[in-house]
């Protein structure tokens, strides 16, 4: 286990308003399903802080183990994981992602839609 | 038509089904007919109260070996349960 690379990941989890583990960047999606996911993110008009996980194999490892769930994308809201892309899409067309947008973040949560990229990476 | 399909969606559907004996419906199905892209469909009473999250990490669960060993490059679970659905969670 890397505990470094771990408190990194639950920092990013706990503190973005929404961050979207994904297999690529929002500019160079690497992935059908990370593609799905954040569209249906931005369609929500959520802002978006992307994680990148291909850089290093272990960085989905630790998200995995830390989240209990095995597959990528997985979307986080607040610290709480909302799903993969199947659940976002499905909340995203019914107007429950909307919803928990607003709950979670305050009505004007479209304002502040920028997106971000971090890096979860232990500098060498 | 969709032979190696069909054989490769078996395999999970008696993981599902050994999960969700009570399922009012389960299907499993081959979205590419390569027999690694796979779309699974559950409704069951033992969603019933539970989160989405929580309904996808039974199936993940129930499908665990074929994920862990590569038999299952993707998947796109869709979970219903069985009560009339109300409002959001």
């Amino acid at each position: 286990m890397n505990e470094e690379l771990r408190a990194r990941i639950k920092t990013v989890i706990d503190t973005e308003p929404v961050s979207l583990f994904m297999k690529g960047t929002p500019t160079f999606v690497m992935c059908g399903n990370s593609e799905r996911a954040l569209k249906a993110l931005r369609g929500a008009g959520a802002p978006v802080t992307a994680v990148d996980i291909l850089p290093d194999p272990e960085i989905r490892q630790e998200l995995s183990s830390l989240s209990g769930w095995p597959t990528i994308p997985q979307v986080f809201i607040k610290g709480e994981l909302i799903g993969g892309a199947d659940i976002v899409q499905e909340l995203a067309a019914n107007g429950d992602l909307e919803r928990k947008l607003t709950e979670a973040l305050g009505e004007d949560y479209r304002e502040r839609a920028e997106d971000r990229v971090v890096s979860v990476l232990v500098p060498a | 038509m969709a032979t190696m399909g069909a054989m490769a969606t078996d395999p999970l559907e008696m993981l599902l089904r050994e999960a969700f004996p009570d399922a009012a419906e389960l299907r499993v199905e081959d979205r590419t007919g390569g027999g690694d892209h796979f779309q699974v469909i559950v409704t069951s009473p033992r969603f019933d109260g539970l989160s989405l999250v929580d309904q996808h990490k039974l199936v993940y669960a129930a499908l665990e070996r074929p994920l862990a060993d590569g038999t299952i490059h993707e998947l796109r679970i869709k979970t219903r349960g069985m009560q009339k659905e109300r409002g959001t969670t």
